[in-house]
This record gives structure tokens, C-alpha cells and sequence, in this order.
């Protein structure tokens, strides 16, 4: 009872929080209740106990993933408006197909709720004493899914790659250091001693 | 403690995943003239690739990697023509990234990359290695859709195809999350297994696959998933647009193969409906919208659209005849559309893009030989004897009708006759509209206008000798 309570408390934060991220005139607070949205799942997944991937969720998106995303959100002088022109004009036609994708999935539901009640679901919960998250996915990850592990890894790669060959512009005009040429260079390079045309010499 | 996998039936991914690392080394040292290094390197792993699939995996059937990757005559008959069509792409798209002042090597590594997204499509066994391979393949696509970065139309079309990707890849995702709830399984075989049961994996199972339909018709681009088809063809750059038109598309009937008939096939009686209304809605619009169109890959787009209705209502028909049908046609469009596009990359020059109906004026005129290709190629997509489009339309009918769709069949050909219509006035441009006086000669160099010439060939040589293909295609579904 307690637990479901739990539950549907963070649910809703997550739900609010989801809501304010896409509605939000501020990037900022955009960025900022995403982070709320991370911890409130993070959370629901320690309910559901899967202590792993909520501490993952924190660790990654929370303290990485959000912080880089700020540092760009802040940097970048984006103006909004040209992008919210439309939103009002489409969010009618956005909320009907929402409204009625709900009511189709809330009907299926309601008709047949025992079909959805917790026994109906597969069990596929490993049980036994000392088995924790953590262990049991190691036990798997290099092995049984090494496949999928190595698939993974590729997609960020093609993401790295994508990203910087998007972003990255080689322009004529701008300045390098070389630092070979810099060891090489020798004093008759850079000096050139010329008599001072008034032929006085102050110095001497 | 799992069994060591057999590495050697994934030979292919091994070699495809290695050379595309080492193309991406070797163009950092020895960009040569042009890329020419990793493009040459390209081309070889795109062939060496496709001879492993087929050495590997040809007549085999086996399942490795702890259940989740699969080698038989599909995955090894898919993943050759993916290969082969990346081939025929990337032979395409050097000419006219040079012309463009776009040529650079990540074209070609993004492409490689998509290629073994492809390939893990093809042997999937399990949920999870099919929506990796998936995501593999679509955001190299996305990238590849962006790659002239100071088009706006590219941009947008990039922009619009990633936000729809990732929307439709949500929906898989969650369909998938029912049917491992329901099944209590990610492998495709498990899967199966819980749908045979007697109440073939209950409401959870049936809500699960309505999700993992829609996110699998969203990438196929079947109406009403259709939006980001024209823009994303008129959009991106044209090899670009050349790569999205082909290899995906056969890819995506691994995806729905994989998926729908290996892990979900007893639920066929749930998905035929969704099956047949893609099927009409897409033959349709498809081939309405395509009467109105100018710009010619706008209207590309528009008649892929029309062609994937055509591989829908092979997909209802839910017969192992069918999916070979599906199948041979899939492979044998792609070939076609490559060489439409060709047609259009070779017209365009420096600065100026081929794209309208109009800028086709004359080209019997012009250049005759490459107008017979266009005429072939037409004809194809129209399917008309004997071009090798008349040939796949007809196997895809026939099995329809063993299935008893007669009145799907008729809504098919109907829709194939309105399309006849706007691939002709193509080749009333072609053939019959004089020139415009100023256009200058053709840039195209030698390796273009023979690939080009080798493509059209193609084309009426499948239409003409098409037992081989056909026999690879109903044996890869175990058919004689």
C-alpha cells in the first residue's frame, strides 16, 4: 500500500515535470525539470527494483548528460519565438490525437484489466538471496548480450562521427598552432637588424 | 556460464564493423585526391562484405550468440543486396559529391555504418538486436539526410526525419516492452512460442504488437506514417536521398519479416487488417499525390510510397509465397529507383540540380542512350513486360490471390494503372518535349555514365531472366 502510494506520487511529479519541460518558455527551467523528470524515473525504478539502472540514470543523465546539455542551453544565444510560432496553432490537432490514443489505450485496458494485473505479466524476477542487480547483469552484459553490447557501442560511434562531421568546419582564415614550425624557426626568421636612418648611435 | 558464440557465422558484421574502422583511420592519414582511399576501401568491404553474407550464411540456419543472431538464407540473400545496392550508391554519389563540392569521406563511412545496421537487422533473433540494428540504421540515415549541412531543405528534412524516427522508434519500443511483459522473453523464438500458446499471449500481447506495427510501418513510410518520405526525398542531398530510397527499403522487410512473421506470425489473423489498410491507404495516396507532383524526387517519394503499398498487400497475403514476393520486389525496386536517380544525378551539374520534371526535356534528343535507361526504368516502376518491375507486381499479385485478397489484388492494379500515368508524362519529357537551347553538355564522367548504362541493363535483364532471383527469393522462405 505504502509502496503504491510511493508510486503514484512520483509518477505525478514526473508527469507535471515532463509537461513543464516541453512548455517552459525558459530553456533553463526546461533543462532544469528534465533533471527533476530523471530523478522522479530514477526513483520509480528503485521501486520497481531495478537499483541499477536508477542509479545509472542518476549517475549518467543527472550528473553528465544534463550538465553538458545546461553548459550548451547557457552558451547558446537561441532566440525562441520564431520557434514557438506554431505551437499554438498545432497543439489542438497534437491534443485531439493524444486524447484519443489515451481513450483507445485506456478502453483495451479497462476491458480486459485482469489481463494487466500483476500475475497476468510474464515473471521473469530471478529470486534468491544474495542476487542483486548489479551482479546479475555483469553475469550477462560480456556474455549472453555481448552482441548486443558491441551493436551499442557502434551506434555511439556512428554518433560521434555524425556529430562532428556535422559541426566541425574547416574554415580558410583561421589561425593555427605549429608547434614543428615554432621549433624550427631560426633567428634570421624573425630578426632583421637595420641601421637607423638618423645615424645617430644614443646608445653607445 | 553461456557457450563460447560461433564468431564464424558472423563473419560478415566482423568484416564490415573492422574495414569501416580502418577506412575511418585511413582517410585521417591519406586523404589522397579525393577521398579516393576510403572510397576504393568503401567498395571493397561493400563487396567483401556481401560475398562473406552469402558464403556464411547461404543455406544455412543456425542461431548463435546465445540465441540472438541468426544465419539462414534470408539474413545471407538480404544482406547481399544491401551490400550490393550500398555498392551501386556510393558509385553514384562520388561523382556527384565531386561536382557539388561535397565530397567527403564520411559519406561513405556513415554509409558503411548504416550497411551494419542493416545487416544486424537482417539476422535478428532477438527484440534487442533488432531495435539496435534499427537505430544503427536510422540515425546514420538521419546524418546522411543532413550531410550537405548549408541546405535548409536538407536540414529541415533531417530535422523532421529525426523527430518522426525517434517518435516511431518510442512506439516500437513500447510495443516491444508489452511483448516481452506478455512473453516474458526478448528472443523471437521464445516469442513465438508465447504467441502459439492457446490464447496466443492474451490483450498484452495483441496491445503490444498494434505498437510495434505502427513503429515498424513508420519506418517502412506506409501511409498514414508517410509524412517524412517527400521531404526527406526532395530534402537531402540526392545521394543521400539515392541511399534512403534503396537499401533501407530491404532492410525494412527484414525488420518486418524478423519481427511479424518470425517472432509474431501467430498473431497473423491480428495484424492482416492493419496489414491490408496500410496497403490500400499507401497504393492510394501514394499514387495520387504522385499526379500532382513537378519536382521529380519529391515524386520519387511519392511513388515509393505507392510501392510500399504494393509490399503491404504482399505482407497480408501472410504466405511464404508472399514474403518471397515481398522480397524479390523490395530487391528489384530498389535496383530500379537507383537508377532513376542516377538518371537525375547525371543531369545535374555544378550549381544546378536536375530536380523538375521540365529539366528532363529533351533527353532523347540529348543523349539517347541514357533515355532508353530512363524509358527502362519507367516502365519498371510502372510495371510493364519486361521490365523486371512488370514481374515482381505480378508475384506479389499472385500471391494475394492465393490468398484469397482477389478484390486487394484489383484495388492493386487500379492503383498501378493511375501511376502509369505520371511515370509517363516522365517520358513524355523524355522523349517527346524538345531541349531547352541553352543546356549545356553533360559533366558525368566515364565511371558514371557506365554504371548508369550497367544499372538500365539491369533492369530489363532482371525483367527478362528473372528465375534466379525468383529462386533465391522462395528459397531463402523455404519454398522449392
Amino acid at each position: 500500500m505504502i509502496q503504491l502510494t510511493i508510486f503514484y506520487i512520483f509518477a505525478a511529479v514526473l508527469l507535471v515535470a515532463a509537461t513543464v519541460v516541453i512548455t517552459s518558455r525558459n530553456p533553463v527551467y526546461s533543462a532544469l525539470f528534465l533533471v527533476l523528470c530523471f530523478f522522479t524515473s530514477s526513483a520509480l525504478w528503485l521501486l520497481a527494483e531495478a537499483e541499477f539502472l536508477g542509479i545509472a540514470l542518476v549517475l549518467v543523465y543527472v550528473g553528465a548528460v544534463m550538465v553538458l546539455f545546461l553548459f550548451v542551453v547557457m552558451m547558446l544565444d537561441i532566440n525562441l519565438a520564431p520557434m514557438r510560432e506554431g505551437f499554438a496553432r498545432y497543439l489542438p490537432v497534437g491534443l485531439g490525437v493524444g486524447a484519443v490514443m489515451v481513450a483507445e489505450m485506456a478502453l483495451v485496458v479497462g476491458s480486459s484489466s485482469a489481463e494487466f494485473a500483476e500475475g497476468a505479466i510474464a515473471s521473469t524476477v530471478v529470486e534468491g538471496g544474495d542476487s542483486n542487480n548489479v551482479r546479475l547483469l555483469g553475469n550477462v552484459i560480456y556474455t549472453k548480450y555481448v552482441f548486443q553490447f558491441e551493436v551499442a557501442a557502434v551506434v555511439l560511434l556512428v554518433a560521434i562521427i555524425a556529430a562532428i562531421m556535422l559541426t566541425l568546419r574547416r574554415r580558410g582564415g583561421t589561425k593555427h598552432q605549429e608547434v614543428a614550425e615554432q621549433v624550427a624557426v631560426h633567428k634570421a626568421d624573425r630578426l632583421r637588424l637595420v641601421r637607423d636612418p638618423r645615424g645617430k648611435h644614443d646608445n653607445q | 556460464m553461456t557457450e563460447m558464440p560461433a564468431f564464424s557465422l558472423a563473419v560478415p558484421e566482423i568484416w564490415l564493423l573492422s574495414m569501416a574502422c580502418v577506412v575511418l583511420v585511413v582517410d585521417l592519414f591519406f586523404p589522397g585526391r579525393e577521398h579516393a582511399p576510403a572510397f576504393y576501401l568503401s567498395q571493397l568491404t561493400l563487396v567483401g562484405a556481401g560475398w562473406l553474407a552469402l558464403d556464411a550464411h547461404w543455406g544455412m540456419d543456425e542461431v548463435t550468440f546465445s540465441g540472438t543472431y541468426i544465419a539462414d538464407s534470408l539474413s545471407g540473400l538480404l544482406k547481399a543486396s544491401v551490400a550490393g545496392l550500398a555498392f551501386v550508391v556510393f558509385g553514384y554519389a562520388r561523382d556527384y559529391l565531386r561536382q557539388f563540392d561535397l565530397l567527403q569521406s564520411e559519406f561513405f563511412l556513415i554509409g558503411l555504418f548504416a550497411v551494419l545496421g542493416m545487416f544486424v537487422m537482417a539476422s535478428a533473433h532477438n527484440m534487442l538486436s533488432l531495435y539496435l540494428g534499427l537505430e544503427l540504421l536510422s540515425l546514420s540515415l538521419y546524418t546522411l539526410v543532413a550531410y550537405d549541412r548549408d541546405s535548409w531543405r536538407g536540414s529541415e528534412a533531417a530535422m523532421k526525419y529525426f523527430v518522426l524516427g525517434a517518435l516511431s522508434s518510442g512506439m516500437m519500443l513500447y510495443g516491444m516492452s508489452m511483448i516481452y511483459g506478455a512473453s516474458g522473453s526478448l528472443d523471437l523464438a521464445e516469442i513465438a512460442a508465447a504467441a502459439a500458446a492457446p490464447d496466443q499471449g492474451g490483450v498484452l500481447m495483441a496491445f503490444g504488437l498494434v505498437f510495434v506495427f505502427v513503429g515498424v510501418a513508420f519506418k517502412f513510410g506506409a501511409v498514414p506514417f508517410h509524412m517524412w518520405i517527400p521531404d526527406v526525398y526532395q530534402g537531402a542531398s540526392t545521394p543521400s536521398a539515392l541511399f534512403v530510397a534503396t537499401a533501407p527499403k530491404v532492410a525494412a522487410i527484414a525488420l518486418f519479416i524478423r519481427l511479424m512473421e518470425g517472432g509474431l506470425g501467430n498473431l497473423f489473423s491480428h495484424w492482416q487488417d492493419m496489414a491490408i489498410i496500410l496497403a490500400v491507404a499507401s497504393l492510394v495516396v501514394g499514387n495520387l499525390m504522385a499526379l500532382v507532383q513537378t519536382n521529380i524526387k519529391r515524386l520519387l517519394g511519392y511513388s515509393a510510397i505507392s510501392h510500399i503499398g504494393f509490399l503491404f498487400v504482399g505482407f497480408a497475403a501472410g504466405s511464404p509465397e508472399g514474403y518471397a514476393a515481398v522480397t524479390f520486389y523490395a530487391i528489384t525496386y530498389a535496383i530500379t529507383t537507383a537508377a532513376a536517380f542516377g538518371v537525375v544525378m547525371l543531369l545535374s551539374r555544378r550549381g544546378f540540380e536536375a530536380e523538375s520534371i521540365d529539366d528532363m526535356r529533351g533527353l532523347m534528343q540529348r543523349h539517347g542512350g541514357f533515355a532508353v535507361v530512363m524509358i527502362i526504368v519507367m516502365f519498371s516502376l510502372t510495371g510493364i513486360p519486361p521490365t523486371v518491375g512488370f514481374y515482381a507486381k505480378w508475384l506479389v499479385l499472385q500471391a494475394a490471390i492465393n490468398a484469397g485478397l482477389v478484390w486487394l489484388a484489383v484495388v492493386a492494379v487500379f492503383a498501378a494503372v493511375v501511376g502509369a500515368f505520371y511515370y509517363l508524362r516522365i517520358l513524355k519529357a523524355v522523349c517527346f518535349d524538345s531541349p531547352d537551347e541553352q543546356t549545356p553538355a553533360l559533366q558525368a564522367t566515364a565511371s558514371m555514365r557506365v554504371l548508369l548504362a550497367v544499372n538500365g541493363a539491369v533492369v530489363l535483364a532482371a525483367g527478362i531472366f528473372p528465375d534466379t532471383l525468383v529462386a533465391a527469393c522462395r528459397a531463402a522462405f523455404g519454398l522449392a
